[in-house]
């Protein structure tokens, strides 16, 4: 803050060129104007402070952590409470505040569901023996590859070794429909150069736009709402009220963000979008900030995802050459400009409010509703936040209309959705199925189920398992929900009878416990004890009648009192296992 | 200038407000809890300009901090004014309805030129057109001052000039405007209000008014002498003449506060009769013949004080006073007594032994300003800040309202002053080519008699601080002890160099005077108007230890 | 008053009672006008509600989950239970959750609720992670026992921007690895700390005392029924702080400041709040 208090750590050289390579001059907020005038206040330091999560990114690329010296140079700069940046920098997977004591890369290895299955420990240990330096940590949205690896860079950038050999293969096993007429948000996928522009206007890119600026704001607010269009991120929240509420707000700022921090374990959907048609994603968001009267777009990727994140500013520098963004974007008079945050590795920070605070430079607490994002989101501004698969189904709106739309699902539940398959099936990949098609139509797209299927967890870790007799479930908001359980971000990790369920849902528990803010008590105690009752659960066989009521006494109370999503699903998955017998039955 | 002398706004309006010029405070340190209202304003919103010589940790939250060269205020205030004029900022229906002096002040401030005022100050001209044309277009905006304005021989030019900002703009006598002097002391401005003033009764009633000095006469049965008495200052001088040979001294201590220590020690050592009502055996109760021990008014008595906002508050005993300490008015009234005059009157317990609560209360019936602060609503109402002149009455946020009402609520017009740029009293020579100026720390206070009885891990004892470029040329390091000598006297201290203050300037706390009697080299150059000394522009020289002296 | 606000009000319905409060109250304040007790650990009336305790939960029809009652505006028209079962089960479990975790043993009012809620903290595995760090004792002035912290985050915000704008701790690390830290935490002198102490003024559970109490409390001789607290005026600057002087055998052990007085707020500096000492 204004009286900032530094510690007498120094910086080196290093790391004041690492953190000025993306701080401009304009970020530092005390200016010394001459010896007898400074300028400096609340307003500039508030702005800036936005540049706090880019500039910690840069410290620990540069040395491996966030140094005391490194800390207060940043600090310093923007006017940071060292205190605050610390907590902020103690908050996030990617970075570390203790010297590692090394100058090598750092591979994560995903320790979840699907990598749970294909053998992550192991994978983990042969690196290790290879003298690589491992961390084991969540998922890396790499599900259809599993076991998957993240390689944090020194020296080097931060990169996916799988990436090397799959990049722009069209017709990789990823999206095995690929070229298929019946795609919508996939069509270009494996098509088109993601690397173009040019490409991506061959293959109808930038229609949507032009249309909407044809059509007005609020004829395309109309076309969404007629198409029955809902968020994709989860909530199933319905798009058009959302941007209604926003263009309806009479603000001097207001913004849209590209939720693209996919981090649900079993989910890489919007991951293979933001690879393989990056400009989709930047024109979805060109196309909702033109609607709701936003000048300012945001997209926060996780950290996990160098390629898409490479190919999304790409795609943004290009678009802004073309003037498809900037001070007049396609010539419609109207401002947009598009910037990219990149996380840090937080769960949390798929939440929409956890996000906007990360944005802000902030831990990634979520924020308690109301007031929503629509009316108070980031800066405290009005904002649409949405997942690129939503985005990418408003352009297909706009651009083919509502009926179109409503062709493809249920009446309740119109249009397609994306699913990303993985763990015990012939083929994992992301596919695109119209609402409605059934568990079994979908698992069948995808070659079928490998092994005896003994369950599926639908939705992820903040999902629930079903049974293989549930094949006939038909994808739908409304029939999952009857059913019990979800559609969640599109998950479905098959499980075959030779998966050791209790090792499986313990390590579930470890991901919530993990990855808790920690801000409410429900859920960051819940997690925790519920881990701890799991894992003595292991110890000791079976579950009693104590423990099966502490689990449900946990559960009802992070479901009902925690802040945000994370806690209020954190047992779901849990207790799913426990109703279907997959663990805890007394022997 | 305005009548009653206290802040004209409250601490909550400045949450609300737009524009801040912090002017000669630090209140961070100073005022903390006041700059916590402060800082809320700033988080709403509010622009701060901050004007102080010194990069003070309270200037670090201001939007623009301007190094103004000690003893500059009216060069550029004068400057602020004169810009505002002339880029039509002024508040013209203000002006023409609630004051009266428009065209001699507008013609007075026509030589401050932005680049003179620059020349002046010492502060960029880009820089004093902003923070005028920011103030002037401000919805609500106050001036904050404290001892940085009135610590100097032309402190109450200084204060005048600030106010003419504010009548130039209309920035006073409604919701969320004002000016703002920060009282540095608990009840300096309650002293004010109960007539510690050498011309004042209480609640600002004139003494050679006859029928103010009437209403006094009748209630204390006793004619009072019409003629105004003299101000500390004055009072040492006339020590000096000889005239003055007996003093009382209740909780001061002059033998160390005062500027040019030296003088005012021999001073008070020279009296015939030195009384000295403390709660400290402080460094003046040592030079005295007699000394009552009083117990401590906030924790220990009865009582009331008034806040910079004008709010009295009640003080209540929670401890008992230890040995034979008393409580003032005890010892007062047991004086009196011994000389054979009951002062107590209607105001004591069947005993004699007056009655804190009493005393209000005739003091209520005697100060119109206070009339409506009963005990009763002082203690559920959390304090009250005058005016009050009734039991119904709400009391008064802010004062002045009357500049907007039709007809001036009957008072006359608010007088433009003619202030005219004098600088300090003491140049800066090549003998003593650097300039002085102290102030407090946030964790210590005035001499140091309270604060020192706690261990405060953040402080750092006396050190002159110097910006580190002064202390290269003089070859000296951070911590060196160094010889400092004014026209007046010298001490020897350790330095700390501080970036954050400007080359040629030095400053010092005054709170360890065991350690360093600072005021040895503080200038008693004072102020005619308000009687208060220059402890803010000091010339000084610094010499490394071993080396001969000029 | 020249600031004059248009009152509106705004009716709901607690426990079946028409409760009828000002636009802008909370639920918690609808509560409390009607007179329900609600359990509240991280709310203060001088700070922002940051609703992280979860204690003072409400049920509230049309909403999937439960609201916390200490910041959601009472609106128009809502119907509210503050003691269904759902309600109840909540409160017990959070009181559970925190008395697996964290000392209570100086948190009378915290213990009496979860007496109250039938809360049972030794039902949970044996050797639960719990915070477990020594007593920070690093100055004169006040010390810091994290294992009897709740994590509230009130003397963060005291500390901050509700108040003192100092930033010397903050909400470090996450989930169970939360703590209240400077920066690489280091030691209150060390860090950008000004010792106002409003960060004690704050704490719910006595993670943060003063040293005086500290020190008594280790000899077996603080003795709160015996303190009185009086009222007074602080004796520094021209603020006009309130003060209230907590006193055990006519020494000063302790000092607070009203968190309804318009001055202080609650909150005050370094020489209010430990200055007493020559008294």
């Amino acid at each position: 803050m204004a009286d900032l208090h530094l510690t007498v750590d120094d910086s080196t050289e290093a790391e004041r060129a690492a953190v000025a390579a993306v701080l401009d001059d304009d970020a530092t907020v005390v200016v010394h104007e001459t010896d007898r005038l400074v300028r400096g206040g609340m307003a500039r330091r508030k702005a800036r402070r936005n540049l706090l999560l880019p500039a910690l990114h840069a410290l620990q690329a540069e040395t491996g952590w966030i140094s005391p010296g490194g800390l207060n140079h940043v600090c310093g700069v923007l006017q940071v409470p060292p205190a605050e940046a610390y907590g902020v920098a103690t908050f996030y997977e990617l970075f570390r505040t203790d010297d590692p004591g090394h100058d090598e890369s750092v591979v994560h290895v995903c320790m979840d569901t699907s990598c749970h299955i294909a053998g992550a420990e192991a994978f983990a240990q042969s690196l290790e023996a290879d003298g690589k330096r491992v961390h084991r940590g969540p998922c890396l949205g790499q599900c259809e590859r599993a076991p998957a690896q993240f390689v944090q860079g020194r020296g080097e950038p931060d990169h996916v070794p799988a990436d090397a050999s799959t990049i722009d293969a069209p017709g990789s096993y990823r999206v095995p429909q690929h070229g298929s007429a019946d795609l919508r948000l996939l069509q270009r996928v494996g098509v088109v150069d993601p690397t173009s522009l040019a490409s991506y206007r061959e293959h109808g890119g930038y229609a949507a736009t032009e249309k909407a600026l044809a059509i007005g704001p609020d004829a395309v607010i109309a076309e969404i709402r007629a198409a029955g269009l809902t968020g994709r991120g989860g909530a199933a929240f319905p798009t058009a009220i959302k941007w209604r509420g926003v263009a309806d707000e009479h603000a001097s700022r207001k913004h849209v963000i590209a939720n693209c921090d996919e981090s649900e374990p079993g989910t890489f959907k919007d991951r293979v979008v933001m690879e393989q048609d990056p400009f989709a994603v930047v024109e979805g968001l060109t196309l909702a900030g033109l609607t709701v009267g936003a000048e300012q777009g945001w997209i926060y990727i996780r950290g996990e995802y160098p390629l898409a994140t490479a190919r999304l500013a790409g795609a943004v520098e290009q678009a802004r050459t073309a003037g498809l963004l900037g001070d007049d974007v396609m010539g419609s008079g109207k401002r947009f400009d598009i910037e990219i945050r990149r996380g840090a590795g937080a769960y949390i920070c798929g939440e929409e409010t956890a996000l906007m605070e990360s944005i802000e430079g902030y831990r990634g607490e979520p924020r308690n509703k109301p007031p929503f994002p629509s009316t108070h989101g980031l800066f405290g501004d009005p904002t649409v936040i949405n997942n690129p698969e939503t985005l990418l189904n408003a352009s297909f709106i706009v651009l083919s209309g509502a009926d179109a739309y409503r062709f493809a699902g249920t009446e309740k539940s119109p249009g397609t959705r994306l699913f990303c398959l993985s763990g015990h099936v012939a083929q994992p990949g992301v596919y695109e199925v119209p609402m409605g098609t059934t568990l079994g139509e979908l698992i069948e797209t995808a070659g079928g189920a490998t092994g005896t299927t003994k369950a599926i967890l639908m939705g992820g870790a903040a999902g629930g398992f079903v049974g293989p007799d549930q094949l006939d479930l038909r994808l739908t908001a409304e029939d999952t929900a009857a059913a019990g359980t979800t559609l969640g971000s599109g998950v479905v990790t098959l499980f075959d009878d030779t998966v050791d369920f209790t090792a499986l849902v313990i390590r579930i528990a470890e991901f919530f416990r993990n990855e808790s803010c920690g801000q409410c008590v429900p859920c960051r105690v819940g997690t925790t004890r519920q881990h701890e009752v799991l894992v003595e659960m292991r110890a000791r066989g079976s579950l009693s009648d104590e423990r099966n009521l502490l689990i449900d006494d946990m559960a009802s109370a992070m479901a009902d009192a925690s802040i945000c999503g994370l806690g209020h699903t954190a047992a779901g998955a849990v207790r799913s296992a426990i109703q279907l017998g997959l663990i805890g039955a007394r022997s | 200038m305005f009548g009653a002398g206290g802040g004209t706004v409250s601490y909550r309006e400045i949450e609300e407000v737009d524009v801040v010029l912090l002017w000669g405070s630090n209140a961070r340190e100073a005022h903390p809890i006041f700059f916590h209202h402060l800082m809320k304003g700033l988080d709403n919103g509010a622009t701060m300009y901050c004007v102080d010589p010194r990069r003070t940790s309270s200037s670090k939250f201001a939007d623009v901090w301007l190094g103004i060269d000690v003893g500059t205020d009216v060069a550029l205030a004068n400057g602020v004014a004169r810009e505002i004029i002339h880029a039509g900022l002024v508040n013209q229906a203000f002006i023409d309805h609630s004051t009266t002096g428009y065209d001699e002040f507008k013609a007075s401030v026509e030589p401050y030129t932005l680049e003179r005022t620059a020349e002046i100050t010492g502060v960029p001209a880009d820089a004093i057109r902003e923070m005028a044309h920011v103030y002037a277009a401000a919805d609500k905006a106050q001036i904050l001052w404290t001892l940085g304005i009135t610590e100097h021989h032309h402190a109450v030019d200084n204060v005048l000039a600030l106010c003419n900002l504010a009548l130039l703009t209309g920035h006073v006598g409604h919701w969320g405007s004002g000016l703002v002097p920060l009282r540095g002391q608990n009840n300096v401005q309650g002293g004010g209000d109960m007539g510690a003033l050498p011309n004042k009764l209480p609640g600002f009633q004139d003494i050679d008014d006859d029928e103010d000095r009437g209403k006094f006469e009748a209630v204390y049965g006793t004619a009072l002498n019409p003629t105004p008495g003299l101000h500390l200052t004055l009072m040492f001088e006339a020590m000096g003449r000889g005239e003055l040979t007996a003093a009382y001294v209740l909780g001061e201590n002059p033998a160390d506060s005062e500027a040019d220590i030296q003088h005012a020690r021999k001073l008070l050592a020279g009296l015939d009769t030195l009384i000295v009502q403390d709660i400290f055996m402080t460094r003046t109760a040592e030079l005295a013949d007699v000394v009552f021990p009083a117990s401590v008014a906030w924790a220990e008595s009865d009582g009331t004080v008034t806040s910079s906002e004008r709010r009295v508050q009640l003080t209540r005993p929670a401890v008992a006073p230890p040995g034979e300490a008393r409580h003032d008015v005890d010892i007062l009234a047991e004086l009196a007594r011994r000389m054979g005059v009951d002062i107590v009157g209607d105001c004591g317990d069947e005993g004699g032994v007056p009655v804190p609560e009493k005393l209000w209360d005739e003091l209520r019936s005697l100060s119109p300003l206070h009339a409506g602060m009963s005990y009763a609503r002082l203690e559920s109402e959390g304090g009250l800040q005058w005016p009050c002149p009734d039991l119904d009455h709400p009391g008064s946020p802010f004062l002045h309202g009357w500049l907007w009402e039709d007809d001036l609520g009957g008072h006359g017009p608010a007088p433009f002053s003619v202030v005219e740029h004098i600088g300090p009293a003491e140049a800066l020579t090549e003998q003593f080519p650097l300039r002085l100026t102290t102030g407090r720390s946030l964790d210590s206070y005035n001499t140091g008699v309270q604060s020192n009885g706690y261990t405060s891990p953040i402080r750092y004892g006396e050190a002159l601080d110097i910006n580190p470029a002064d202390a290269s040329a003089l070859g000296i390091v951070d911590g060196e002890r160094v010889r400092v000598s004014s026209p007046r006297g010298t001490v020897e201290m350790a330095v700390r160099l501080q970036p954050d203050i400007p080359v040629g300037l030095t400053f010092t706390t005054f709170h360890f005077p065991d350690l360093v009697d600072i005021n040895l080299l503080t200038n008693d150059a004072w102020d005619r108007k308000s009687g208060t000394s220059e402890f803010k522009a000091a010339s000084i020289r610094i010499d490394k230890l071993g080396a001969a002296a000029n | 008053m020249s600031n004059p606000e248009t009152v509106t009000q705004v009716s709901v319905r607690i426990d079946g009672d028409e409760v009828v409060v000002a636009a802008g109250a909370t639920v918690l304040d609808a509560c409390s006008a009607h007179g329900v007790d609600t359990p509240t650990i991280c709310y203060a009336e001088n700070l922002t509600p940051v609703n992280a305790c979860r204690v003072c939960v409400v049920e509230v029809d049309g909403n999937r989950t439960l609201v916390p009652s200490c910041s959601r505006p009472a609106e128009d028209g809502m119907v509210i239970s503050t003691d269904s079962e759902r309600v109840r089960h909540s409160r017990r479990m959070v009181l559970e959750f925190l008395g697996s975790t964290t000392d209570l043993s100086q948190a009378p009012e915290i213990n009496a609720w979860s007496d109250e809620y039938g809360a049972d903290a030794t039902r949970y595995v044996e050797g639960g992670e719990t915070i477990s760090e020594p007593v920070k004792v690093q100055d004169d002035l006040y010390i810091r026992d994290y294992d009897k912290c709740v994590l509230c985050y009130k003397c963060v915000d005291a500390c901050g921007e509700e108040a003192q704008f100092t930033f010397a701790i903050a909400m470090s690390g996450r989930g169970m690895g939360n703590r209240i830290s400077t920066e690489f935490d280091v030691t209150l002198p060390d860090s950008a700390c000004v010792y106002c102490g409003n960060c004690i003024g704050v704490c719910p559970t006595n993670a943060l005392q003063f040293k005086t109490e500290f020190d008594l409390r280790a000899a077996g001789e603080w003795r709160q029924d015996e303190q009185t607290v009086t009222r007074t005026v602080c004796s520094y600057c021209g603020v006009g702080c309130n003060l209230e002087l907590h006193v055990q055998d006519n020494r000063i052990v302790k000092v607070t400041s009203p968190a309804d007085h318009e001055v202080t707020h609650g909150h005050l500096c370094v020489k209010g709040r430990f200055g007493w000492q020559y008294v």
